[in-house]
């Protein structure tokens, strides 16, 4: 069941990042709407979990981007669902600060990873790196935090609808 | 089943995804020399195996191979060194032949150098066939007899010098008394001095010599050859060196003489047919039997009586051959 979840949200990240992200910062795609939900099926689910869904949704991402090689965006977020996976069992990251801590952290790294690995392999370069990896950080930061309360709102928001239902 | 649940193995199972994460990006990029890094390093990475098994197939096949090859070559072995034992033997039987040439080719150059070689017919090669039959009495058998024209007395020659004389002709063989028999004698001089005497075997290796001139120059190393007196043999042929003079001077002198002629090794022989006539002893240069060269020009002039000895009678008695 937990799996199906899974695999559910990662199919809606990638659905989402395909249509919709790329209206929401200019069109830049600075959002990661994948990486963001891997960060948090991590912190939710564990390192295991967490890096088999970014290891999934990274060869997705790739294998459905143009151009590019497909494995370094797995690999990249495989790292980054099993850090964060571990650090989450690690610490206490249900609080908003602490799991926004760990998205501009997981982003950071997974944006040193990728394109780190792409001019390592002298296959792309990427004209301002720096700018690029704060962009995604910031933009990956407001909309997993959002996403994040969301998420965690749904159910009690559910539970108050059908109460409400059940009063008429 | 705790082992087999990967969920325990988050090491092992973030490593393997990186791996596959690592080899699925390396099937896709290629190496600055335009080969695909995933075939690249799985062919290095092979290579290295497929060298290691190489020099492992290489190690036992090489062993493998050796173990046979040293198996034909101990075979290869033994039979070189069987051939090698065949050719020792037939290159002693060669040396043999070879030796035995050599004598007989000195035997030639004896007959053809010596005074009575001029005459067809007056020396006979003979072979030593046999040994005497006691050591009292020091005797060889020769391949010739009576029907070669061997009588008895005749004088026996060696390339190195006197043998004997004929004692016991036969038919097809004769029986040769050797100098050294304690019965046999000859007369001989000091080449040096001229110095006479006689020289008789002892039953030994070696000669005495006897009724030498107490006045006569006898030392230690003087040549002996015969002096022709005797009747049997020639003039001028070598008996040996005198080894030790004892005694002083004068009549008690023990005069040692050692053969030229080795006993122990005679193989072929000349058989003298023409005993030689007596001569003045001044006048008959010897004849260098050992070497078959001509008399050197410090001999005495070579006298015509050497050359043209008529024949005498095949019975004359010396008196000295005898004892």
């Amino acid at each position: 069941m937990k799996a199906a979840a899974v695999l559910v949200g990662i199919a809606l990240a990638l659905a989402l990042q395909t249509t919709v992200a790329r209206f929401v910062v200019g069109g830049t795609a600075a959002v990661d709407l994948v990486l963001v939900a891997v960060v948090y099926v991590a912190l939710t689910t564990g390192p295991v979990s967490g890096m088999l869904s970014g290891s999934l949704a990274g060869l997705i991402q790739d294998a459905l981007s143009s151009g590019g090689v497909i494995g370094i965006g797995g690999l990249a977020k495989a790292i980054v669902g099993f850090a964060v996976g571990v650090i989450g069992q690690q610490f206490i990251v249900t609080a908003a600060l602490p799991r926004l801590v760990m998205l501009v952290a997981a982003t950071a790294v997974h944006a040193a990873i990728f394109m780190g690995l792409y001019v390592a392999l002298g296959l792309r370069t990427f004209p301002s790196p720096w700018q690029a990896m704060v962009g995604q950080v910031l933009g990956n930061a407001v909309v997993g935090m959002i996403a994040f309360a969301i998420i965690e709102a749904m159910p009690g928001v559910i539970e108050r609808r059908r109460a409400g239902r059940r009063v008429r | 089943m705790a082992v087999l649940d990967i969920r325990q193995r988050t090491g092992w199972l973030f490593f393997g995804v990186l791996v596959a994460h690592i080899i699925l990006i390396s099937a896709q990029v290629n190496t600055r020399r335009g080969v695909p890094m995933l075939e690249a390093v799985v062919f290095g990475a092979f290579a290295e195996v497929q060298r290691a098994a190489s020099s492992v197939v290489s190690g036992v096949q090489e062993g493998w191979t050796n173990y046979f090859a040293l198996q034909q070559i101990r075979r290869d072995n033994e039979q070189l060194k069987h051939e090698v034992t065949e050719m020792r033997v037939a290159l002693q039987q060669e040396r043999a032949l070879a030796n035995q040439a050599r004598t007989l080719q000195q035997l030639l150059d004896l007959r053809t150098t010596l005074p009575l070689s001029t005459t067809a017919g007056t020396v006979t090669q003979s072979a030593v066939i046999g040994g005497g039959p006691s050591p009292a009495f020091r005797t060889i058998t020769i391949d010739k007899g009576s029907h070669d024209g061997i009588r008895q007395d005749m004088a026996v020659l060696a390339p190195a010098g006197v043998v004997g004389r004929v004692i016991m002709p036969s038919g097809r063989a004769a029986k040769v008394q050797l100098l050294i028999d304690s019965n046999a004698a000859a007369g001989v001089m000091v080449e040096r001095t001229r110095a006479q005497g006689v020289a008789v075997g002892s039953g030994t290796e070696r000669l005495q010599m006897e009724y030498v001139p107490s006045s006569a120059d006898v030392k230690p190393g003087d040549q002996v050859v015969t002096s022709g007196i005797d009747g049997i043999y020639p003039k001028g042929l070598v008996i040996g060196q005198i080894e030790s003079v004892r005694g002083g001077t004068g009549d008690s002198r023990t005069i040692v003489i050692k053969p030229a002629v080795d006993f122990s090794s005679l193989e072929a022989v000349l058989v003298v047919l023409t005993p030689p006539a007596a001569v003045p002893d001044t006048e008959v240069p010897r004849a260098d039997v050992q070497t078959g060269a001509q008399p050197s020009p410090a001999s005495p002039p070579q006298p015509a009586t050497a050359q043209t000895a008529p024949e005498a009678p095949e019975s004359e008695d010396s008196g000295i051959d005898e004892r």
